[in-house]
Formats: structure tokens, C-alpha cells, sequence
């Protein structure tokens, strides 16, 4: 209910394109443009308003425009009966969305050289993350990977927002054979980076943060974990993060990221409860009062 | 003609009787940015434990049709956190709240219950029964009427005489009104009905749980018509007793289901998940709809189901 949250609204689909791999969806949200910050994501219900499908499925956001007041735009691939029923939405049609939601990437003061690794559809937050630190005067360079050529998105608009642009396929169908934290060691030390952001896999975004810190790097990593509810309340979505004061707390992503400093990321234990996690059977109450529940960092 | 829209609750009084169900709207802060927290009948928040708890391994949760299998594992701050930040934030916006607890002892949750009267503020305490109990092999408290009815006798026993105490029940249990029976017996001044119903789904493509436990708790509408039933019998058989009905509400028309079939307030649980200003529209929903039947005070609904056909209702 405040001017900064997040808004729940009814938006008119503008368009519905392939792009490769992917179908891109823009819907006219005035509320939503003017509110987002790169790295922040939407949930959107899916089957209508009678649907048996409860869950919104979380697609972060690829671009903002201005048009008709303010429009966004998400990416996604056909997975499963939701996301089939949001590819054979066309102009016009309604769609329930709650947005923008979520911690987005925080933005250098100073003007400093970033390298952004995206992987999959995790490239898509990055084109509005990298004119951002480009209107604060940071070098963008970018590393763009999947699996195949038709799976790495944005590659036209790649070279116009960076400096450099890598291509990485696991195939070897575009670009570089392999995966993206193979060259990522060799952008560092030519672009001279000062920081890395990564969207993507936790497999990719654990390789990211490993090759960063061999250079000393901060590392900011959006994760994409399967979400319920987007809104901070189901608590599925969690991540073990360990937080300033030394203790592991099973953070949500929604709210408490998706964006994360990937040192503090236990990429080792996702999906598990650390043993000596916060209220883990391992954790033990200290009596200084450390422990006691905070926002994870 | 506008309605009366107050209910009782034992000894307290709701605005209306629409509330949130524990576990689906956090403590109030996150449902606020969506929706005007003080409006609501009360606000339920997420079951509350002694200490802190970490939760069960990701996933957790499965969508179903018209429902959601989910293993949380009470996840939570523990009762200092919310004693010092969660439930001054929700008294300070107005809201009314019904505090759930959970525990693995009689003992434990009788502490619960102490801290929360001496902290001032709790409208009802609310029972979480569906929890395992070390000391029946892990079995939930609702597995047993005895071990559950022990409980509650203890929370009735260290909570402020003014707070009602509501046990909450779980569907899936052997004597559904046996144990509600034994839970008022035990001096419960109401029942909670219904919680999640244990259930499975299966990923088709890794032939595994689809939830990390493999046990989940159904909800969302799949199980209303479960959830009507529960409420249904349990008036039927405990008249005066009154119950929050709660399980797949997803209208105003729902919570005229609930009441008629015997609960006095309806708690929206799920429906939140995929539509966070649910709460706002059901309520509106509610008011138009009691008003549009003439409807002089909605606690005259309650039951309705129960009256022989052609009984008079409102008016």
C-alpha cells in the first residue's frame, strides 16, 4: 500500500513475440514501470480467473519502456499448463500481475567496470540492469551462455548495451563450446572488472561466484528458485544465506532476494537445512543474544 | 440496507467475520502491502514456536489441481522475535490478532500461551495441533484425542481468562467429532477447521516426491467441499461451540458456505498465495452479497444448513 511496494494489477497484454527459444510478453503497467529496479521480477497468475492453477509464476523483468504510460516486459520458455496458456495470450487479453517484487541489484556508486553473466532466460534481467550502471557511467561487459544458440536471448541487443560481448553454448552452436564461467577468468582480467553480477542456474551462478573470488570480486547473484506465492508469505523459496553476523538463516528469495551477494550463498547446501542453521536441530541459541532472527544480507 | 456484519468469538467481538488463515498471510506485514490489515475481521499469524526453527528441506511445496501440497515445517522466528517485532507491528496497524501456536509438548505450548497473555493484545490463541509429538512416536497431537485434549487443556489453563482458545484440527483423523468433542471437553472455547489434509504428487519426470519430505499438506479449493463437511459435523454435534471455518475459501460466496454449514467466522488461507488482495475482495464480496439477501446480521447465518427447509433467514 505504499508508493514503493509492489501493485497488484489487471494489465492489458500489448504483445505476445517469439524471440528464439522464448516467448516475450509486454503488458501495459504504468505502476510497475515506475516502480522498477533492475533485478526485480513479476508474479503472474496464469489460467484465468477460474483457474485450478493457484501458484503465479515469477518471470523477472526485461524491459521497461514508456509507451502508453509505462509498459513491462518478461521473458519465458513453455514449460508446463501455465506457461502454455500465457503463450496463447494475444493483444488485449488480461493478464493478473503483482509486480515489481523483490530486493533488486544493488548499483555501484562510483563508476566502475561490471562483467554481468546471465545463463538461459537468467540473461533477461540483465539488459535493464546494464543501462543502468550505464547511465551511472560503469563499463558493461556481458557473458551471455545456454545450451544452445536459440537459448541465449538478447544477443542483438547484447552488443549495443556492452562493451564486449561473449557468447557462451554448451554445444558450441554460438559463440564460445562450453559454459560461461569458462571465459568469464579472461573478461575479468581484459575488461579489468571491479565487480560481477550473475542471473541464472545455481550450478552457473555457484561457478560464477568461485571464478569472482579467485579475482577478489564482489559478486551479486540473482537466484532462481521456484516460487508459491512471490509476496514473502508461503515461505518456499528459501536459501540457506549466511547473513553479517556469521549465521545461516533460510532466507526467501522473493523477498529477502532474489539478489544475493554470492559469497553468502551456500551453494553447497541448497535445497537442505544446514545443520547449523538459524532453529536448525545443529543451532544453538547464544547467550549474548546472537541469533536473534534479522534479514539475511 | 447494510448489514451488521459482527460475530463473537467466545468473549470477543470481530469488525466482521472474515479473517486470514495462520500460515497464509505471515505476521500481517507482508499481506499489508495488498491489503488494509486493519479492515479484516482478524488477522491469524504464522504458527509461533518457543525457539526459532529452520524449516524442511526445498521443495517445498507442489502445485495440484485447485490446491497446493506444501512441507514448510514451521519455519520461524520463535516467540521473542514475535513478541518484540511481529506483534507490536500488527497492534500498531490495527490489526486484530489471532495468534497460532505450535509445540512438541503440553509444556510447551502452555509457555506459548503465558508469554502471549502476559504480552497483551492476542484476541485468541490459536492451537496447532497437527504437529508430531515425541512422545506418541511422532504422531500429530490430532491423532490421538487424548494427547490433544492435553494440550488444550493446558493452554486453557496458562491463557488469560478474556482470550479464547481455539483448537485447530486437521481433516484426516480417525473421529473427526470425537476429537472435537474431547478438545471442548478439555475447555477449548472453539474449533479451527479444518488444517491441510496429508497428500502426495509425484514428479512425473523424476518419478520422486515432488515435495522434498513427500509428505505435503493439501489446500486451496480442492478441499472446500472436506472443509465444509468437517464444519458441518461439528456443529451439528457441538451447537454451541463456536467454530472458524477455513479450508479453499476463495469468494464471498464460500463464506456464506462456511457460515451456513456452522463456522462464525472464515478464514482465507491459500487463496492469498495466488492473489494477495483476496482478502479486501472476498470481504467486499460478503458485504454485498448478505446485503443484497437483506440480511439484518450476519451472525444469523451461521447454521443455516442445519434449520429444516423453508426456515425464515435474516430479514
Amino acid at each position: 500500500m505504499s508508493d514503493s511496494g509492489p501493485v497488484q494489477m489487471r494489465s492489458p497484454v500489448l504483445t505476445v513475440r517469439r524471440v528464439d527459444a522464448y516467448h516475450a510478453i509486454t503488458v501495459v503497467a504504468p505502476n510497475i514501470a515506475e516502480r522498477f529496479r533492475s533485478g526485480q521480477f513479476l508474479a503472474v497468475a496464469v489460467g484465468g480467473e477460474h483457474s485450478g492453477m493457484l501458484l503465479r509464476r515469477p518471470f523477472a523483468i526485461h524491459d521497461v519502456k514508456p509507451d502508453y504510460g509505462g509498459t513491462v516486459e518478461f521473458l519465458f520458455s513453455v514449460a508446463g499448463a501455465g506457461t502454455s496458456w500465457l503463450a496463447e495470450r494475444r493483444s488485449r487479453d488480461l493478464l493478473d500481475i503483482v509486480g515489481p517484487l523483490g530486493r533488486p541489484f544493488p548499483l555501484p556508486r562510483d563508476p566502475v567496470n561490471c562483467v554481468l553473466v546471465g545463463g538461459g532466460s537468467g540473461c533477461a534481467p540483465l539488459f535493464p540492469l546494464a543501462q543502468a550502471l550505464r547511465r551511472r557511467g560503469c563499463r558493461v561487459d556481458l557473458v551471455l551462455g545456454a545450451a544452445t544458440a536459440d537459448r541465449v536471448c538478447g544477443s542483438i541487443t547484447a552488443r549495443r548495451v556492452a562493451e564486449t560481448a561473449t557468447f557462451v553454448t554448451e554445444d558450441g552452436s554460438f559463440g564460445v563450446r562450453g559454459r560461461v564461467s569458462d571465459p568469464l577468468g579472461r573478461v575479468i582480467e581484459e575488461t579489468r572488472s571491479d565487480v560481477v553480477y550473475a542471473c541464472g542456474p545455481m550450478p552457473m551462478l555457484r561457478a560464477v561466484t568461485a571464478m569472482a573470488d579467485r579475482y577478489e570480486l564482489p559478486t551479486q547473484v540473482s537466484v532462481e528458485e521456484s516460487m508459491a506465492c512471490g509476496t514473502g508469505i508461503c515461505m518456499s523459496c528459501v536459501v540457506p544465506i549466511v547473513g553479517d553476523d556469521g549465521i545461516t538463516r533460510m532466507a526467501r528469495a522473493c523477498v529477502d532476494g532474489p539478489v544475493f551477494r554470492g559469497e553468502r550463498v551456500r551453494f553447497d547446501d541448497v535445497g537442505t537445512i544446514p545443520f547449523d542453521a538459524l532453529g536448525a536441530p545443529g543451532w544453538k541459541a547464544q547467550p549474548d543474544g546472537r541469533g536473534a532472527d534479522r534479514e539475511a544480507g | 440496507m447494510s448489514s451488521d456484519l459482527r460475530i463473537r468469538l467466545g468473549r470477543v467481538e470481530l469488525g466482521n467475520p472474515i479473517m486470514t488463515a495462520a500460515g497464509c498471510a505471515g505476521t500481517g506485514r507482508e499481506l499489508a502491502r495488498f491489503v488494509d490489515i486493519a479492515q479484516m475481521g482478524a488477522i491469524a499469524t504464522k504458527s509461533v514456536m518457543l525457539e526459532p526453527r529452520a524449516g524442511r528441506p526445498s521443495p517445498r511445496m507442489a502445485e495440484t489441481p485447485s490446491g497446493m501440497l506444501s512441507s514448510i515445517g514451521l519455519q520461524g522466528p520463535g516467540i521473542d522475535v514475535f513478541l518484540e517485532r511481529d506483534l507490536p507491528w500488527l497492534l500498531s496497524r490495527g490489526g486484530t490478532p489471532v495468534v497460532s501456536i505450535a509445540g512438541g509438548s503440553a509444556p510447551e505450548y502452555a509457555e506459548l500461551a503465558r508469554r502471549l497473555s502476559e504480552a497483551g493484545g492476542v484476541a485468541v490463541v490459536e492451537i496447532n495441533l497437527s504437529c508430531p509429538n515425541p512422545a506418541d512416536q511422532g504422531r500429530d497431537f490430532t491423532d490421538d484425542p487424548a494427547e490433544a485434549a492435553r494440550v488444550v487443556h493446558a493452554v486453557r489453563s496458562h491463557t488469560h481468562s478474556d482470550i479464547p482458545v481455539f483448537a485447530k484440527l486437521a481433516p484426516d483423523v480417525a473421529d473427526l467429532v470425537g476429537l472435537a468433542s474431547a478438545c471442548v471437553e478439555a475447555r477449548a472455547d472453539g474449533l479451527s477447521m479444518v488444517n491441510t489434509i496429508r497428500g502426495m504428487a509425484i514428479d512425473p519426470a523424476t518419478l520422486r516426491p515432488a515435495v522434498a519430505g513427500g509428505l505435503g499438506g493439501l489446500s486451496g479449493p480442492a478441499i472446500r467441499p472436506i472443509a465444509v463437511n468437517c464444519v458441518y459435523r461439528a456443529r451439528a454435534a457441538l451447537p454451541d461451540v463456536p467454530i472458524i471455518g477455513m479450508g479453499g475459501v476463495r469468494t464471498g460466496a464460500d463464506v456464506l458456505e462456511f457460515m451456513a454449514a456452522g463456522a462464525t467466522a472464515v478464514a482465507v488461507g491459500t487463496v492469498n498465495f495466488a492473489d494477495p488482495s483476496a482478502c479486501a475482495r472476498i470481504l467486499r464480496e460478503f458485504e454485498e452479497s448478505v446485503a443484497g439477501r437483506g440480511v439484518a446480521r450476519v451472525s444469523e447465518l451461521v447454521g443455516a444448513a442445519h434449520r429444516p427447509t423453508g426456515a425464515s433467514l435474516g430479514g
